[in-house]
């Protein structure tokens, strides 16, 4: 009899078991979203986290096309060639059941433009927004700005009334370690409403059954259980042992092996985003040198030499184990702008590169530290470690310090670092997007991850006039001639572009998205 | 000096080593260790912490077959770096065994002084050093190892850190472990200072400074000794988990402790050797070191003979 009744409870439980694992799902990747707040840093998992809960006005779908969101139609204003306007979605709701509606818009996009906001380059031509009625947005900028909605992909909307209600009126001031009631909670309108959060622990997450687009969408995950995991064996043996479901960074080393385990299957895409360095190359004197008085970065040759004796071919095929496409300029393939001359990868040419070096007057080579983040991009830290080895054949003595982004990513953009690794993806796929982040001086309104110091007025005018530039090919001729000064200023040296491996159970359908933001609502389960 | 030779010869200490397998064993897989690392630049088919001789297309060689790429090959296989496993478990082992020596020898330094002192002066000179390694020893060694570390890394110039991070290593190691010696050195001196022989040399005149190093000292060396032997197992050990946990040698100059954390990232991809060969020879140094000083532990206690 007792028998019988533990067999009956053993069932009961495995039945239970099953059912809530197949509509939960775990999910795992190297590092954490840095906080919840959505306009306080732009970057990656940040926004793949929050795009769970919150929604901006368009999105890109899993394919990386652009879709409605919380605007269901956007056009130029027939009167205004200056304005945009955005015609709401009714009858939307935030988790906490108030409404949503024009002001909330209005609210957000100028909390966006705000100093501390890590999305203010989005917005730097914006003049004004302004609602025109409770379901109508529009956005006014100094000129007609054709790819305005293109800007607004992560540019996510919050309740007005919350963050008043919350003190989350402000941007949190993430560099400067500010921790608010915003950072840690979250109110949207999203698929997915936020049940708990401890950061770089476990984030859970439970659909939102008053979700405008349960019809329209999937929605076949319930729950999800997001645990950062950074350790590369950890998180492989996480996926092995059937504990998460999905990870978003299978380690190159371990595709054969999670392809060939019977119950999972790797996908595969290109990413859009780039891998490379960065160097300061605009103050008189370094920190992190052993040169005294002077900046070697300063001397464009030395900075070329290092760019000539980076082995790219070298680190895909040993590091990326082929799992990346090299590099010959900071910009994805994806980019309005990009071209194959562009985009040339540099001869790795170790004589060349030495002479150039003691033609500025640095035969005995320079001692300097690379920042290099250790949770972020795929091997990062590996290919910061392959860069010491090949930097030191010119005579360059690299002292690698390499740790987790939350710590990295503050010394690029409050210029703590001479050198360091940065990876940029490009969610607007133009040209624009990087200038205004990496290119353009920094600045109140522009370029807040430009870490090499370098500024050009007169580029930076070209790049503030692009927002307004309407005529195609003028637009396109400006992006050129920006990229042109770039390169041959060898302002960065660029990598790779990162290739995409999702480790997931087979009962996942799903495709790779090439902003790496996984969005589960689009989600099926077998 | 001859004639102290044969004297040692004749004495129990060598006639009981000769007479345990387990020690000479232990003894010479130490010395063969010691030697490897000390010789390392001589053996060594490259330095694998100059980074400008690494050529990273030699990366993840298996053992004894020739690499894709570059056709070399490899005893012990290569890192993800191209680096030779070989050559860096020597190096690697300089490091281990540099750090191991000088931590304790610091260590020993440090708590036989404080340990002579509590117990000579006594009074609130006693309580203050031993209720500060009583604290001491409520935290585990690591965690002190850590926090030591983690300060000092702040307070290094930026360019210095990679030269320095050997000595606050040491540091950080010596400084959670002096505790041992400390309590040791102060009992047994609890013990000898009131002997007859430490008053006659109080009457003849001596200072307290003299008598402590040279009459107490001589007498309460051999518990130390055993202690030393045993912490320099567990110094190893310390270093190669502070490196294991990434706070230890700088990437680019790895220990053992480094190699095995990079080892184990391949792990499930097949390329054990970068963590099997490095984890092998830890294990090896660190239970021959220990099997020495459970042997010199019993042959200095006559009362286990």
């Amino acid at each position: 009899m007792m028998k019988k009744l533990m067999l009956a409870t053993a069932v009961a439980a495995c039945a239970a078991g099953s059912i809530a694992q197949a509509e939960s799902l775990r999910w795992a990747r190297a590092g954490d979203a840095l906080t919840l707040d959505p306009h306080a840093q732009n970057e990656g998992p940040t926004s793949a986290l929050l795009h769970q809960i919150m929604e901006p006005l368009v999105m890109r779908d899993m394919s990386g096309a652009m879709v409605p969101a919380l605007a269901t139609s956007w056009a130029p204003s027939e009167e205004n060639p200056n304005v945009w306007v955005f015609n709401l979605r009714e009858g939307v709701k935030y988790h906490d059941g108030a409404d949503f509606d024009s002001e909330d818009v209005v609210f957000s996009l100028n909390r966006a433009m705000t100093p501390d906001s890590d999305y203010k380059e989005l917005l730097a031509s914006v003049k004004e927004v302004r609602a025109a009625g409770p379901m109508t947005v529009e956005i006014e900028t100094d000129g007609p700005n054709p790819i305005m909605p293109n800007n607004l992909t992560n540019m996510f909307i919050m309740d007005k009334d919350w963050a008043e209600a919350n003190n989350a009126v402000k941007v949190q001031d993430f560099e400067g370690g500010e921790e608010t009631f915003a950072a840690r909670n979250a109110n949207g309108t999203g698929s997915y409403k936020l049940v708990s959060r401890e950061p770089d622990v476990k984030t859970v997450l439970t659909a939102n059954a008053d979700y405008w687009g349960s019809g329209e969408f999937p929605m076949q995950v319930q729950d999800v259980v997001f645990t950062p995991i950074q350790n590369q064996a950890t998180r492989i043996a996480a996926l092995l042992s059937g504990e998460v479901d999905f990870i978003q960074d299978v380690p190159v080393q371990d595709l054969q092996r999670v392809a060939a385990a019977s119950d999972l299957k790797v996908i595969t895409a290109p990413q859009n985003r780039v891998i490379f360095f960065g160097m300061n190359q605009g103050d008189d004197d370094l920190a992190a040198d052993d040169v005294e008085g002077k900046n070697p970065l300063a001397d464009k040759r030395v900075r070329m030499a290092m760019n000539m004796a980076i082995n790219r071919e070298a680190i895909k095929k040993v590091v990326m184990r082929d799992q990346s496409i090299p590099a010959g300029i900071a910009m994805p393939p994806f980019v309005n702008g990009w071209t194959k001359e562009l985009d040339v990868v540099p001869e790795t040419d170790n004589e060349k590169a030495k002479a150039m070096m003691s033609e500025a007057g640095y035969e005995d080579g320079f001692s300097i530290r690379l920042d290099c983040p250790n949770d972020r991009y795929i091997n990062d830290e590996a290919i910061c470690q392959a860069a010491v080895g090949m930097l030191a054949q010119i005579g360059v003595k690299v002292q690698l310090d390499a740790k987790p982004k939350a710590q990295h990513f503050p010394l690029i953009s409050n210029l703590e670092t001479d050198f360091y690794m940065l990876g940029w993806g490009v969610p607007t796929y133009d040209s624009e997007y990087i200038f205004n982040f990496l290119v353009h001086t920094k600045g109140e309104k522009y370029g807040s991850w430009n870490g090499t110091r370098f500024s050009n007025p007169e580029i930076d005018a070209k790049i503030e006039a692009l927002a307004s530039e309407t005529a195609l090919d003028n637009r396109n001729q400006m992006i050129a001639e920006i990229w042109q000064v770039v390169q041959d200023e060898q302002l960065y040296i660029p990598i790779h572009h990162q290739v995409l491996n999702w480790g997931m159970s087979n009962k996942i359908d799903t495709i790779v998205a090439p902003d790496d933001a996984a969005k589960f609502k689009y989600f099926k389960l077998n | 000096m001859i004639d102290s030779l044969q004297r040692a010869w004749r004495s129990d200490f060598l006639w009981s080593f000769s007479r345990s397998p387990v020690a000479v064993v232990s003894f010479l897989v130490v010395l063969v260790m010691v030697l490897g690392a000390v010789l390392a630049p001589w053996i060594a088919p490259h330095n694998p912490f100059d980074p400008a001789t690494l050529n990273l297309m030699n990366g993840f060689s298996s053992p004894m077959e020739p690499n894709a790429f570059t056709g070399d090959v490899f005893w012990l296989g290569t890192d993800d770096q191209g680096r030779d496993v070989f050559s860096t478990i020597l190096y690697g082992m300089r490091i281990s065994l540099f750090v191991g020596f000088t931590a304790v020898l610091f260590a020993m330094v440090l708590g036989i002084s404080l340990g002579l002192l509590a117990g000579y002066v006594g009074g609130w000179v006693e309580t203050i050093i031993m209720r500060v390694a009583d604290v001491q020893l409520t935290f585990p060694a690591i965690l002190v190892a850590m926090l030591i570390f983690g300060i000092a890394k702040g307070f290094t110039p930026v360019h210095l850190r990679d030269q320095m991070a050997i000595w606050v290593l040491i540091i950080a190691i010596g400084l959670s472990d002096w505790v041992q010696f400390a309590r040791v050195v102060r009992g047994a001196t609890l013990v000898e200072k009131n002997k007859e022989y430490i008053q006659a040399a109080k009457l003849n005149g001596r200072k307290p400074l003299g008598i402590m190093s040279l009459h107490i000292l001589p007498n309460v060396l051999s518990p130390v000794l055993v202690i030393a032997t045993i912490s320099l197992a567990l110094a190893i050990i310390s270093e190669a988990t502070l490196s294991f946990l990434g706070v230890g040698a700088p990437p680019t100059q790895p220990s053992l402790g480094t190699l095995i954390r990079i080892g184990q990232g391949y792990l499930f991809s097949g390329e054990w050797w970068i963590l099997f060969y490095p984890a092998v020879t830890l294990l090896v140094l660190a239970l021959s070191v220990n099997l020495l000083g459970d042997w010199l532990r019993d042959a200095l206690n006559p009362k286990l003979r």
